[in-house]
């Protein structure tokens, strides 16, 4: 019987970091898709980092940060007790972060696609950005929103060079599956690193075709 | 009494403009702005919904000012009373014709408005649909709807019937009228369509290249007070045939094909695709009772 352990870590860290990337992408995907501002292309350019660097290299600099040798990583410990590296509070931090195009970028080409007269419809009705933003655009901007989540939610699960770097191999704390299949391998357990292969396989190939069922509208008569 | 007066530079297709008007608008009338498009209306109209900052201006409804960028004064849309009647419709496409009324009501405002528009535009048996299945002339009528809920005080509709067919226009041209009357609105209309708007109108503007170059009664400014005519009708040149030493003009009033005969010199001013006046003095008109 295989330590279901890595597994059921995997999908807690997928999920936090998940609701937490919506609460952050939805304000900020907003301000992308409508500031005008010089900062913008900057911006821009950090959320769209870790699509091309090296997974390795975002938590090598994480990794010196937060240790505790280090002047922030020691403010941190001493003043919030947060310790980031090989914790489960690090893992989260550095899949955010890892995984913040894969939220953004759907969402944010999402509310640029959306008609901007419907923004001005609903101002011109006297309802507030706040109103506009929940019961206006977001409603229309489900297919996003979905992929949005998937996106992030399987990227997350996928990851294995930023996690090993922050979090190390720690079991029941930092050992998520795809480190485990590693591990396995390593030890030239092939049976055990199988089965956490298929379980994570059949899991995001589940997850993808559901999306693309969805927001292809093949499910319409069932929903 | 609207008291306006705006300036703002603005990008067109045909480089830069200044957008420079200043007009009084008188309570209760519906006036249509007229003009070739990039003329600057559109702006005009959102610069008034302050859905779009002018670079100097002042905007007065009744007792209250809107903008006066002396005072660095600009209230956001939201504080402005209007209704906006966009081109698109911008029908809010997740919430059914109901939903998109009730929505657009104040904050403790009586639900009895709604039922009292739907039955206006005629929307019962289509109020719990979403707006992506009806059709253009059902859209406009719940976009038209939605402006009023909040009773505005100045009713503004940017080209609303341009997307639709000639018997659909007639009709929502006949709910515009009803609800400007029934609900004492001020109306500012843009329109292109001479018939609709000598129908509609009270006052016209004409603006070209940001500017006012014309205003007055629509019947004068479109027939340069030549005619003094008790019977007359605007339609579109459709097709000219010489016939021997005169031409046959078929002109297309409305839904209706009418030749007209005309001589040489004024066939020479007219070309297919002009707007026409068709009046008649001298005999008088037959009448008959059409049901």
């Amino acid at each position: 019987m295989i330590d279901w352990n890595p597994l059921i870590l995997t999908f807690k860290l997928a999920f936090i970091t998940t609701v937490l990337l919506l609460i952050i992408s939805i304000p900020l995907s907003y301000w992308l898709a409508f500031a005008k501002s010089k900062m913008k292309p900057v911006i821009e350019t950090f959320v769209s980092m870790p699509l091309v660097l090296p997974p390795t290299v975002l938590g090598f600099y994480m990794l010196i940060a937060f240790s505790p040798s280090n002047a922030f990583g020691n403010w941190l410990d001493e003043w919030l007790g947060l310790r980031l590296v090989f914790s489960f509070e690090g893992l989260v931090l550095a899949s955010v972060i890892y995984s913040l195009p894969f939220m953004v970028h759907p969402l944010q080409s999402g509310f640029a696609n959306l008609s901007p007269i419907l923004k001005d419809a609903s101002y011109v009705l006297g309802k507030s950005k706040m109103t506009t933003l929940f019961k206006v655009l977001l409603p229309n901007l489900k297919p996003s929103l979905l992929t949005g989540i998937v996106l992030a939610f399987a990227h997350t699960i996928g990851e294995f060079g930023v996690v090993l770097m922050i979090g190390g191999n720690i079991s029941g704390k930092t050992k998520v599956a795809s480190i485990a299949i590693y591990d396995e391998v390593e030890s030239l357990n092939y049976d055990v690193a199988n089965t956490y292969s298929l379980i994570l396989f059949a899991i995001t190939f589940v997850i993808l075709l559901l999306v693309y069922l969805v927001n292809g509208g093949y499910l319409k008569r069932f929903l | 009494m609207i008291e306006i007066s705006l300036q703002k530079k603005l990008k067109s297709s045909s480089g830069d403009m200044i957008l420079d008007v200043k007009l009084n608008i008188a309570k209760e009338k519906l006036v249509t702005l007229y003009g070739k498009s990039g003329a600057g209306k559109t702006s005009f109209l959102k610069i008034i919904a302050g859905l779009l900052n002018p670079d100097s201006g002042y905007i007065k409804v009744d007792n209250s000012i809107w903008l006066d960028t002396d005072k660095n004064l600009n209230l956001r849309p939201q504080k402005r009373n209007i209704g906006f009647v966009f081109q698109e419709y911008a029908l809010f496409p997740n919430m059914t014709v109901k939903e998109n009324l009730i929505f657009a009501m104040a904050k403790d405002q009586n639900k009895k408005i709604i039922q009292e528009l739907i039955d206006i535009v005629d929307l019962g048996n289509l109020q719990n649909r979403k707006p992506n299945t009806l059709s253009g002339g059902q859209k406009q009528r719940v976009a038209l709807a939605r402006a009023l809920v909040q009773k505005p005080q100045i009713l503004m509709l940017d080209e609303p019937l341009s997307a639709l067919d000639q018997e659909m226009r007639n009709k929502l041209q006949q709910y515009i009228l009803e609800v400007h009357k029934e609900y004492k609105l001020t109306t500012i209309l843009i329109s292109h369509d001479i018939s609709e708007i000598i129908k509609m109108s009270d006052y016209l503007i004409e603006i070209d290249h940001g500017k006012i170059i014309d205003q007055g009664l629509p019947m004068e400014i479109f027939t340069n007070n030549k005619v003094n005519a008790k019977f007359q009708f605007t339609g579109e040149v459709i097709n000219m045939v010489k016939q021997d030493f005169i031409f046959i003009i078929t002109v297309l009033i409305g839904k209706d094909l009418v030749k007209v005969v005309a001589d040489d010199n004024e066939a020479k001013r007219i070309k297919i695709g002009d707007k026409v006046l068709i009046a008649s003095k001298a005999f008088n008109p037959i009448i008959h009772k059409i049901d």
